[in-house]
C-alpha cells in the first residue's frame, strides 16, 4: 500500500488508480464485458449465501417469528418495529440482557485483539533475526492457528475441567495458588477462560501478518538509522512500528471482526447456553433465535449487531486512514 | 457491451426471483398428508441407547422386520440430543423433514404450537387400536390440554433413586432414604474421604428442570398457572427450587464440582463409586454399559417430603419418555400410521423398551413379565402413581431453557461457595420469567 | 517481485549486534510463549495416549502406562471414517472452487478498469462483518426452496455445504489475491497479450504462475475455513453427510466423557491440517507477504 518496495514500484507501469488493463485487444464488447464475466461466479454465489439472505433474514426481523409461525415464516404477522423495541429497552429483561452481553462481548473483543497483537508483534519481532531454532519456533508457533477450532477448544475445555483438568492441577495441586480447586467454564471465570482460548488461538495470525509486513519493510531505512547511531530498541520504535501501521490497520480490523463475530469458540467451549460472564453476543442471539424460538428478536439484533460493526468499521478507517495520510507526509 | 451486462443483469435478476419465490415457505404439500411415495419413509429416532451407533444396532432389525410385513422401507437417522430439536425446528420451518420422528414428550405442547405435527384425532388413534391401548401418564405429556395429541407415546421413563447397596452397608444404612431429610441425614454419613453422596448435573437445563418441577411441586407449586402464564416466582416455586439447590451449597452432600457436569458425568461417578446415589431415569442399561452389575446397586423410589410417594405434593418424579410423531406434510401417510402402529404394537413394545430399560407406555406389553423385576416395578409404581407430567404449555421449551439455565447459575454460585438464599433463587427465577415471551 | 517470493529471508536489519537487553527478554519472552502454546499440544498428544483411567481422575502430566487403545477405539465409537470422508470432500471441493472463482475476480478487479468495481470490492469485504447468526435460517430456507424448484438438493448435502464455504473464504481470498496480482508486474502480461495469447492465457500462463505463493496461501485459508466450520455444519447436514466439526461432539454424547478418545481424535483430526498448513506455511507469508499487506 504504501510501502512499496522500490524495485517494484519501478517496474510497474501505470498506478492502480488509472490501470486501464490490456489494450491491444481489439472488440469493445469483448473487453468492457470480460470482467464482469469474470466476477459473475463470485457474484452470484455471494447473492446467494451473502446478500439475499441477510436481506431475508432482515425482512424477518420486521416480523413476530415465534414457533406459532415458522412453519411458513411468510404468513408470519408484521409486528413493525417491535422486536427492535424489544431489544433495545434496556430496562426491560430482553434488552438489559442484550446490552449486558454486548458490553461482555466488547471488552472480551477489545482484551483479545490487544493481546493478540502484542503477542503476535511481540513474536514476530524477536524473530525476525535468525537463531538456531527459529524455524522450528516458527512452525510451532502456527500449531496453534492451524488447529480446527473444534479440536483446539475441546482440548481447552479438557484442560479448564474442575476435577480432572490440567489448569487445576497446576494452580491448586501443585503450585497451591488457589486455595481450592476454581471453576473455569461455568461463574464469572469463564470470561478469562474464553480469554484464554480466544488468545491462544488468534495471536498466531497476527504473528504471521506481522512477520509478513516486516519483510516488506526496505533495509535501507534500517541501514540510514543505524548510520545515524540508532540502537535496535530505537529502530523498533522509530523505523519498525511506524512501517508497519498499514499492515495493523487491516489486521486490528480483521481481528475485531473476526473476535466480535465469534460463534465457534463460545459455542464449542459452553455450549448452547453460556455462562453470564461470558455471554458473547454470537451465542446470545443465537440462542434468543433457536434456544427459545424467537427467530424475529434474534434477526433484530444481528441487524444492530450488524448496524454497529458497519459504524465502526466505517469511522475505524476514516479515522486510522486519515492518521496515515498525515504520517505519510 | 450491452448484451454481457443484460446477460449479468438477468443472471442476477433471476437468481433474486428463485431466491426470493424460494423463501415462499414450506412445501407444496402444506395442507396435509399425502401419498404420493408410499414405498419409503424417514425416521429420526432420538439417541437412547449408550450411543447412536448402538441405537441402530437396534432399530434397525425392526425396521426390517416392518419392511418385510409392508414392503415400506424405513430411512432411519438418530439424531443426537444436542441436535434434535434444532433440526426439528429447521425441519418445521422449510418443511423438509422426515416423516416421523421421536420427540421428548415434554416438548410436545411446543412442537404442537407450530402446527407441523399431525394431530392424532379419534380416527387417528383407532388406525393404531385406539387411544386406550396406551397408559394415561403417558398421555398426558403428548400435547396441551383439551387439544388432540401432537404424538403417541413410544417409551416411557421415570426417576428413582439409584443407591450403592456396598457403600450403603459401609455407612451402616439399612434402608435406601424415603424422604429428603433422611437423604441428608444418611447423605453426611456417605460424603468423606473424596466420596460424596449424590451427583446432579448441575450445567444440564434439562435435567435440572425435571428436578425443579418436582421439587416445586413437592412445595405444591406449579410453575404455570391454570391458564398457562409463567409463574415462577411464588414463595413455594422458590422454596423447591432452593431445596434441591442447598443439596450442595448447604447440606454439601453433593461435590461442587457436579455444577459443571453436563454430559453424565454423574452417571459415570455413580458407576465408578464416586458418588453412593444417582437420581436418575431408566440408568440400568447406561450403568452396565460401564461396568456396573445389577447386583451392586438398588433402586428405591424418588425422596419426599414426609410421608410416601402420591399424587399432589408426593409426587416424586416426572412423567419422562418419548413421544412418536408423524410430520403432517408427510407424502406416505398411510406408510407413517402404520410405522407407528408398528412400533407401539406389543412385541415392539416389548424388546424396544427391554433395549432401552424404559416402561412400556402400552398396557398390553407393560404386562409382560420383563417389566416386573423389582427395579422395573418401582419405576412402573412411580409412572402409574406419583409421577407428574411436564407443564403442557406452548412455551415449556423456553420454560426449561429459562428456568434450567437459571438453576445452572444458582449450582454454579453454590459451587463458588457463594450463599444461596431465598432472595438469590427469587431473582435468578424472576430473571428467568421476565425472559419468557410475552402473551 | 523477487522480494516477494522471497520465503522468510533473513535479517533485513541493523548489521550490528542486538543488545543485550534485547537477547534476555527474548529468551524469556519466547520461553514463556513457546509453554503457553505447547502445553495445550501437549495435553492432546499426552492424554491420547492415556488409559481412561488417566484421563478422570486427577490430571496427570505423565500417563500411568501407555495405550493405543483410544486409536482403535475412535473408529467403532462414532463413524469417524464417514466424517472424515465427508469433511475431506466438503472442503477439498470448497478450496478448489474458492480458489478458482477468487483468481477470476480479483484478476477482473487488478487488470480491469469497469463501472462498479469499488462497489464490488467494498460489497464483497462488508460481507467479513456479517454475524453468520443473521443467514443462517435463511440460507437453509434457500437451500430447501431451491431444491423444492429444481429438484437440486442442496440441504442436507455436500453439495449445500460446499457452496457455503467457498462462499464464506471468497471475501478475504479475493481481497488478498488483488494485492497478489497487483505486485505482478503488467509488463508481464501485455507481453503474453502481445503473443497472442487472449486474457485468459494471460491470466493462466503469466499472472497465476507467478502468483502461486499467494494462492497457495489463499488455498490453506479457503481449506482451514472449511474444516472448521461449526455452525452451519450442525443445522445442513444428516447422518450420511455430517462433517468432523459435528460428528466429533459425539463422544461426548456417550454416558462418559471419553477423553483420551476425544483427544486421540483431535488429534487424527488436526493432523493431516497442520501437516499441509506447515509444509506450506512458507508459501503463506511469502503470499501474506506480497498480498494481504500490502
Amino acid at each position: 500500500m504504501t510501502t512499496t518496495v522500490p524495485t517494484e514500484a519501478a517496474v510497474r507501469p501505470s498506478s492502480p488508480g488509472t490501470a486501464s488493463g490490456p489494450r491491444r485487444r481489439p472488440g469493445r464488447i469483448r473487453r468492457i464485458g470480460l470482467p464482469y464475466l469474470l466476477l459473475l461466479p463470485a457474484l452470484l454465489l455471494e447473492l446467494l449465501v451473502h446478500l439475499v439472505p441477510m436481506v431475508i433474514g432482515m425482512v424477518m426481523s420486521f416480523k413476530e417469528l415465534t414457533q406459532f409461525y415458522i412453519r411458513d415464516w411468510t404468513t408470519a404477522p408484521w409486528n413493525g418495529v417491535d422486536n427492535y423495541k424489544i431489544s433495545v429497552d434496556f430496562d426491560a429483561p430482553v434488552g438489559e440482557a442484550l446490552l449486558h452481553s454486548f458490553l461482555v462481548t466488547v471488552a472480551f473483543t477489545l482484551l483479545s485483539v490487544a493481546l493478540c497483537w502484542c503477542i503476535g508483534t511481540a513474536a514476530a519481532l524477536y524473530m525476525q533475526d535468525a537463531f538456531r531454532g527459529r524455524g522450528l519456533l516458527r512452525a510451532l508457533f502456527l500449531v496453534p492457528y492451524a488447529l480446527p477450532v473444534y479440536t483446539a477448544v475441546i482440548t481447552w475445555v479438557f484442560m479448564f475441567q474442575h476435577d480432572n483438568g490440567l489448569v487445576n492441577h497446576v494452580l491448586h495441586d501443585q503450585l497451591g495458588i488457589t486455595d481450592k480447586p476454581t471453576f473455569w467454564l461455568i461463574g464469572d471465570n469463564s470470561f478469562f477462560a474464553l480469554l484464554t482460548v480466544s488468545v491462544w488461538k488468534g495471536w498466531p495470525f497476527a504473528f504471521l501478518i506481522v512477520m509478513a509486513g516486516l519483510q516488506n519493510i526496505p533495509k535501507e531505512l534500517y541501514e540510514a538509522a543505524s548510520l545515524d547511531g540508532a540502537g535496535m530498541w530505537q529502530q523498533i520504535r522509530r523505523i519498525t512500528l511506524p512501517s508497519l501501521r498499514p499492515v495493523n490497520q487491516v489486521l486490528v480490523l480483521v481481528l475485531f471482526l473476526w473476535t466480535f463475530n465469534d460463534f465457534n469458540t463460545p459455542y464449542v467451549l459452553f455450549g448452547k447456553t453460556a455462562p453470564e460472564a461470558a455471554d458473547l453476543i454470537s451465542v446470545h442471539i443465537y440462542q434468543a433465535s433457536f434456544v427459545t424460538w424467537n427467530f424475529g428478536t434474534g434477526s433484530a439484533m444481528s441487524v444492530l449487531l450488524l448496524l454497529f460493526l458497519l459504524v465502526v468499521t466505517g469511522v475505524y478507517l476514516v479515522i486510522t486512514s486519515r492518521g496515515r495520510r498525515t504520517a505519510d507526509v | 457491451m450491452r448484451t454481457t451486462r443484460a446477460a449479468a443483469v438477468a443472471a442476477v435478476t433471476m437468481s433474486l426471483a428463485l431466491a426470493a419465490t424460494a423463501c415462499g415457505g414450506g412445501s407444496s404439500t402444506d395442507g396435509g398428508g399425502s401419498n404420493d411415495s408410499p414405498k419409503t419413509l424417514t425416521y429420526w429416532a432420538s439417541n437412547q441407547g449408550a450411543s447412536i451407533e448402538v441405537d441402530k444396532k437396534v432399530l434397525q432389525p425392526e425396521l426390517d422386520k416392518f419392511e418385510k410385513e409392508t414392503g415400506i422401507e424405513v430411512k432411519l437417522e438418530v439424531v443426537p440430543w444436542s441436535d434434535l430439536l434444532n433440526r426439528i425446528l429447521t425441519a418445521t420451518t422449510s418443511g423438509q423433514g422426515p416423516d416421523v420422528l421421536n420427540i421428548g414428550n415434554t416438548w410436545s405442547a411446543s412442537l404442537q404450537a407450530t402446527g407441523a405435527l399431525l394431530p392424532w384425532d379419534k380416527a387417528q388413534f383407532d388406525k393404531i387400536g385406539g387411544k386406550d391401548r396406551f397408559v394415561d401418564s403417558a398421555l398426558g405429556s403428548t400435547g396441551a390440554e383439551g387439544k388432540d395429541p401432537a404424538a403417541v407415546p413410544l417409551y416411557s421413563m421415570a426417576y428413582a433413586l439409584y443407591y450403592n447397596k456396598k457403600a450403603f452397608a459401609d455407612a451402616g444404612i439399612a434402608e435406601p432414604p424415603a424422604t429428603w431429610d433422611e437423604l441428608v441425614a444418611d447423605g453426611k454419613k456417605l460424603t468423606g474421604g473424596g466420596k460424596w453422596a449424590l451427583g446432579v448435573e448441575g450445567s444440564n437445563p434439562s435435567e435440572n428442570i425435571h428436578h425443579a418441577v418436582v421439587f416445586a411441586k413437592q412445595h405444591g407449586a406449579d410453575f404455570f398457572t391454570a391458564d398457562g402464564k409463567a409463574d415462577f416466582t411464588s414463595d413455594k416455586a422458590v422454596a423447591g427450587v432452593k431445596q434441591f439447590v442447598d443439596l450442595m451449597a448447604k447440606d454439601k452432600v453433593v461435590a461442587p464440582g457436579n455444577a459443571e457436569y453436563a454430559q453424565n458425568q454423574s452417571v459415570s461417578d455413580f458407576a465408578k463409586g464416586k458418588t453412593a446415589m444417582l437420581l436418575w431415569q431408566s440408568a440400568s442399561a447406561n450403568l452396565k454399559s460401564q461396568g456396573m452389575s445389577e447386583d451392586d446397586y438398588g433402586i428405591a423410589p424418588v425422596p419426599v417430603q414426609s410421608g410416601a410417594p402420591g399424587t399432589g405434593t408426593g409426587v416424586n418424579s416426572m412423567v419422562m419418555g418419548i413421544n412418536m410423531a408423524v410430520f403432517k406434510n408427510t407424502d406416505n401417510i398411510d406408510g407413517a400410521t402404520k410405522f407407528v402402529k408398528f412400533m407401539t404394537s406389543d412385541a415392539e413394545q416389548k424388546i424396544l423398551n427391554q433395549a432401552y430399560s424404559s416402561i412400556p407406555p402400552v398396557k398390553g406389553a407393560q404386562a409382560d413379565a420383563a417389566f416386573n423385576t423389582p427395579a422395573n416395578a418401582v419405576l412402573k409404581d412411580t409412572l402409574a402413581k406419583s409421577a407428574v407430567a411436564a407443564p403442557q404449555v406452548a412455551d415449556e421449551s423456553q420454560f426449561e431453557t429459562a428456568v434450567g439455565t437459571a438453576i445452572k447459575g444458582l449450582f454454579a454460585d453454590a459451587a463458588a461457595g457463594r450463599k444461596v438464599t431465598e432472595d438469590s433463587v427469587k431473582a435468578a427465577l424472576e430473571k428467568a420469567q421476565q425472559q419468557m415471551p410475552a402473551k | 517481485m523477487s522480494e516477494s517470493t522471497r520465503p522468510l529471508a533473513g535479517s533485513y536489519r541493523s548489521p550490528m549486534a542486538p543488545p543485550r537487553s534485547f537477547l534476555w527478554s527474548r529468551r524469556i519472552f519466547l520461553t514463556l510463549l513457546t509453554g503457553f502454546v505447547l502445553v495445550p499440544v501437549y495435553v492432546m498428544v499426552s492424554s491420547s495416549l492415556k488409559p481412561l483411567a488417566d484421563v478422570s481422575g486427577t490430571f496427570r502430566w505423565l500417563p500411568s502406562g501407555l495405550t493405543i487403545r483410544p486409536y482403535i477405539d475412535i473408529w467403532s465409537t462414532v463413524p469417524l471414517a464417514r466424517y472424515f470422508v465427508n469433511s475431506l470432500v466438503v472442503a477439498g471441493a470448497a478450496t478448489v472452487c474458492s480458489v478458482v472463482i477468487a483468481v477470476f475476480s480479483a484478476y477482473a478487479v487488478s487488470r480491469y478498469d469497469f463501472r462498479g468495481k469499488r462497489v464490488f470490492t467494498v460489497t464483497v469485504l462488508s460481507t467479513q462483518m456479517f454475524p453468520g447468526i443473521l443467514f443462517l435460517l435463511p440460507l437453509f430456507l434457500i437451500y430447501v426452496n431451491i431444491g423444492n424448484a429444481t429438484g437440486i438438493a442442496l440441504f442436507g448435502s455436500r453439495g449445500g455445504l460446499i457452496l457455503t464455504y467457498l462462499t464464506f473464504s471468497l471475501p478475504f481470498s479475493i481481497w488478498m489475491l488483488i494485492g497478489y496480482f497487483d505486485s505482478v508486474p503488467r509488463d508481464l502480461d501485455e507481453a503474453a497479450l502481445v503473443d497472442g495469447c487472449g486474457p485468459l492465457g494471460a491470466l493462466f500462463r503469466v499472472v497465476v504462475p507467478a502468483a502461486v505463493p499467494g494462492i497457495v496461501a489463499v488455498a490453506v485459508y479457503a481449506f482451514m475455513t472449511a474444516w472448521g466450520e461449526v455452525l452451519f455444519a450442525s443445522v445442513m447436514t444428516n447422518d450420511t453427510t455430517r462433517t468432523l466439526a459435528v460428528g466429533l461432539q459425539g463422544y461426548s454424547t456417550l454416558n462418559d466423557v471419553y477423553w483420551n478418545q476425544i483427544m486421540a481424535a483431535s488429534l487424527v483430526v488436526s493432523v493431516p491440517v497442520v501437516a499441509g498448513f506447515l509444509l506450506l506455511q512458507r508459501y503463506l507469508v511469502a503470499g501474506l507477504t506480497a498480498g494481504a499487506v500490502k
